[in-house]
């Protein structure tokens, strides 16, 4: 499609929308996982877009962990104390809201995503306010906290240039760190070019694709707002339980902006992102910015202690968003995926993100943290989240990498055993998988079962003796949700029993 | 049941297979706190930081530090300055002689604010390994707004203040916790790399950052 095809048959502003709308289809509403992939595989565009950022992004992380003498150590030191918090959670709820309340916060507690966004909104409406400015949050997209606001007649304006990307292009986020990863510079400028000027000031009409002229138009566009802004909302990085503190890493200085100038601000955050002491900071805030952006520091870390009098919110809200969390913590293997601190290294290691992008996960964390956070949040009821913890090839890089050491690979073994076991409830009858494994073990537990299949691959081999790639096999049924999004590699015309016989003659 | 009842009593349901109730008793933490980390020279790896995130530094006597804010405002193409109260006597006596128009905050608006050239600031702690400046906005530094809303920022750090890494930043920011006065970190000027992963320096915070030096 030409740029000028597309730009024709974008949609016409909706007048009853205060915010650009988002895409229709919500993130339970979308297809399981290998459906979702079989159709962001066919877009070059955003692989190609992937495979770059995600092979620069490695890199940096890489060279920054060297630079560290005693990152091992640091990662270990992290896991402990993050474990530490996780396994007496009430212990430092408690001590956190005491703090924070004695320095003039107002700490509300919410089970669950509606709850979080009707305190929210009843913040807001207190302060007869139709807007909002909002610093990249993940625990306000889990609660679709936008939309919540939109219906009680409240704009909310998202201010990470990634974000204001996605929410521009009325899109979903693809990535936790950057969001608009997806998308490329010449498309980031269209976006720009048709909507900014239907929510506020316009993109500059001259405007290239260059990316310091596009984060200049997201300053111009950005600034009203934020000068007139009366109310923000945030997440959190970390709560601090001893001092009460909340810490919020940043780039842009937009954080700051929604931080700092509004009047009051509102900060939802998840119960498990607390740490017990202002000295921890020291560990998970060398360890955050190297493993996320691979900087040594994200430019910009504020850490506010309640209400300081002549600068900044006069009226601070923390609302402690349970959301799944406490289900997460029943399971003591899975538990350990609490100790995220949502660097993203994870997904920018893995190779199956890296083909597929962040939107096959149907749920605002992609990659290898969502496939075992979101059916523990969630739950393994439905059709996306029961295959959210196969779209692993299990190679354990993500492993290697996380700083906060959650054994990653074997929580995916764990969840998959915990959605067969689900299903085995609901349908006592075997499923077509389970009848498929069962052939599979009888044939692999003896040596001349197995001989005698692999005849018959091997005959395939030879038949087909110069093609790589089968492609995907139209297999009905049960085997098609293997095959389908998967080009078979040609069996071999040799198989490994008969190169191992040969060797041996031969020696 | 209160949302707070109920969401602690799911913790303690969910946790209930955890015996030992002392947190500290049951997940020791290896890790020596404060430590400094091991550097060929602290204020060089400091100044190679700073330049690393495309800010300016340069280096100044005591003496001659009023002489080096009027020549980075110079470099700045900044004119009116944003001077907190606590801001030593004789750099704003160099401002005025340099030909700066020195803006006082009273209680300023935030356009006020935006339309000031530059501000200027001292801060509290420098972290070399990661060439972090940590502000606890005392009266050299001033409220959070001015040090975010103007588009440069000269920031005059001593020599003294630099010291290896976070570990023992954090130790000299303790005070200001315990004050509950809020603190702001900053590395470099603004900058994003959200489009395509490219660094581009300066987007909302000062687009400038210039630090001056002092041994
Ligand atoms: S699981 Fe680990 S690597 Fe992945 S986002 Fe969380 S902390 Fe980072």
């Amino acid at each position: 499609m030409t740029i000028d095809q597309s730009r024709s048959t974008r949609r016409e502003v909706d007048r009853n929308r205060l915010t650009p709308a988002p895409p229709t289809e919500s993130y339970l509403g979308m297809p399981a996982f290998p459906k979702g992939v079989k159709s962001e595989l066919g877009n070059q565009q955003l692989r190609r877009n992937l495979r770059h950022a995600t092979t620069t992004i490695r890199g940096k992380r890489a060279m920054r962990q060297a630079e560290v003498h005693n990152w091992q150590e640091m990662r270990t030191a992290a896991e402990q104390i993050k474990n530490r918090v996780g396994r007496h959670l009430d212990h430092y709820l408690i001590q956190a809201e005491e703090k924070m309340t004695a320095a003039g916060i107002t700490v509300h507690w919410a089970r669950d995503a509606e709850e979080a966004n009707r305190i929210v909104v009843d913040i807001t409406k207190s302060k007869n306010t139709d807007e909002v400015v909002k610093i990249k949050s993940m625990a306000t997209q889990e609660t679709d906290l936008n939309e919540a606001l939109e219906e009680a007649g409240i704009a909310a304006w998202e201010t990470d240039l990634a974000e204001l990307i996605v929410q521009m292009g009325h899109d979903k986020p693809s990535h936790i760190l950057v969001p608009a990863i997806h998308r490329n510079r010449s498309e980031v400028r269209e976006i720009f070019l048709d909507e900014m000027g239907n929510w506020g000031a316009p993109a500059p009409a001259d405007i290239s694709d260059d990316p310091p002229e596009l984060a200049n138009a997201a300053r111009l566009h950005l600034r009203e707002k934020f000068l007139r802004a009366e109310v923000g909302i945030s997440g959190g990085n970390f709560i601090v339980a001893d001092t009460g503190s909340l810490v919020i890493v940043e780039s842009e200085g937009n954080g700051r902006m929604c931080l700092t100038l509004p009047e009051t601000l509102i900060s939802v955050v998840g119960i498990e992102k607390l740490v017990p002491t202002f000295d921890d900071l020291e560990v998970f805030l060398r360890l955050l910015p190297r493993s996320s952006t691979g900087e040594r520091m994200n430019p910009y870390t504020s850490i506010w202690t309640g209400v300081t009098e002549g600068d900044g919110p006069q009226d601070l809200h923390v609302v402690l968003l349970d959301n799944g969390r406490t289900k997460v913590l029943e399971d003591p293997v899975g538990r350990e995926a609490l100790r995220c601190i949502r660097c993203s290294a994870c997904m920018n290691v893995c190779p199956v993100y890296e083909r597929v992008g962040g939107h096959a996960y149907g749920s605002v964390y992609p990659g290898p943290i969502g496939s075992i956070l979101t059916p523990q949040l969630r739950g393994v009821s439905s059709p996306i989240d029961q295959s959210l913890p196969f779209a692993s090839s299990l190679c354990g890089a993500c492993d290697e990498v996380c700083p906060v050491k959650i054994p990653i690979s074997d929580i995916l073994v764990h969840m998959r055993h915990k959605v067969v076991e689900y299903k085995k409830g609901k349908r006592p009858i075997p499923t077509g998988e389970r009848v498929l494994f069962k052939g599979l073990g009888w044939m692999m537990a003896k040596g001349n079962r197995l001989a005698g299949a692999q005849t018959f691959t091997k005959t395939a081999g030879k038949l087909f003796k110069r093609k790589q790639y089968i492609g995907p096999i139209p297999i009905p049924g049960y085997a098609a949700n293997w095959t389908n999004a998967r080009d078979i590699p040609m069996p071999p015309a040799q198989t490994f029993r008969d190169w191992w016989a040969e060797r041996e003659d031969t020696k | 049941m209160s949302a707070r009842e109920e969401i602690l009593r799911r913790i303690r349901g969910a946790t209930r297979d955890i015996k030992v109730k002392d947190p500290v008793a049951d997940v020791a933490v290896d890790w020596v706190y404060g430590q400094p980390t091991p550097l060929d020279d602290v204020v060089d790896t400091f100044i190679e930081n700073i330049e690393d995130y495309k800010a300016r530094i340069t280096r100044s006597e005591a003496s001659s530090t009023g002489q080096a804010i009027v020549d980075a405002l110079d470099e700045l193409g900044a004119t009116t300055v944003l001077v907190p109260d606590g801001i030593d006597a004789g750099w704003v006596a160099a401002l005025e002689a340099g030909g700066k128009t020195i803006v006082r905050d009273t209680a300023l608006s935030h356009y006020e604010l935006s339309d000031t050239d530059a501000v200027l600031t001292g801060a509290r702690v420098a972290a070399a390994d990661s060439g972090t400046i940590c502000l606890d906005h005392d009266d050299t530094q001033g409220r959070r707004a001015l040090t975010l809303v103007p588009d440069r920022h000269v920031c005059v750090v001593r020599e003294d203040q630099v010291v290896s890494d976070i570990p023992e930043a954090l130790i000299r920011l303790k005070p200001a916790v315990e004050a509950r006065r809020p603190i702001t970190w900053i590395s470099g000027g603004s900058a994003t790399s959200d489009i395509e992963l490219d660094r581009v320096e300066g987007v909302h915070g000062p687009r400038q950052l210039f630090v001056v030096l002092e041994a």
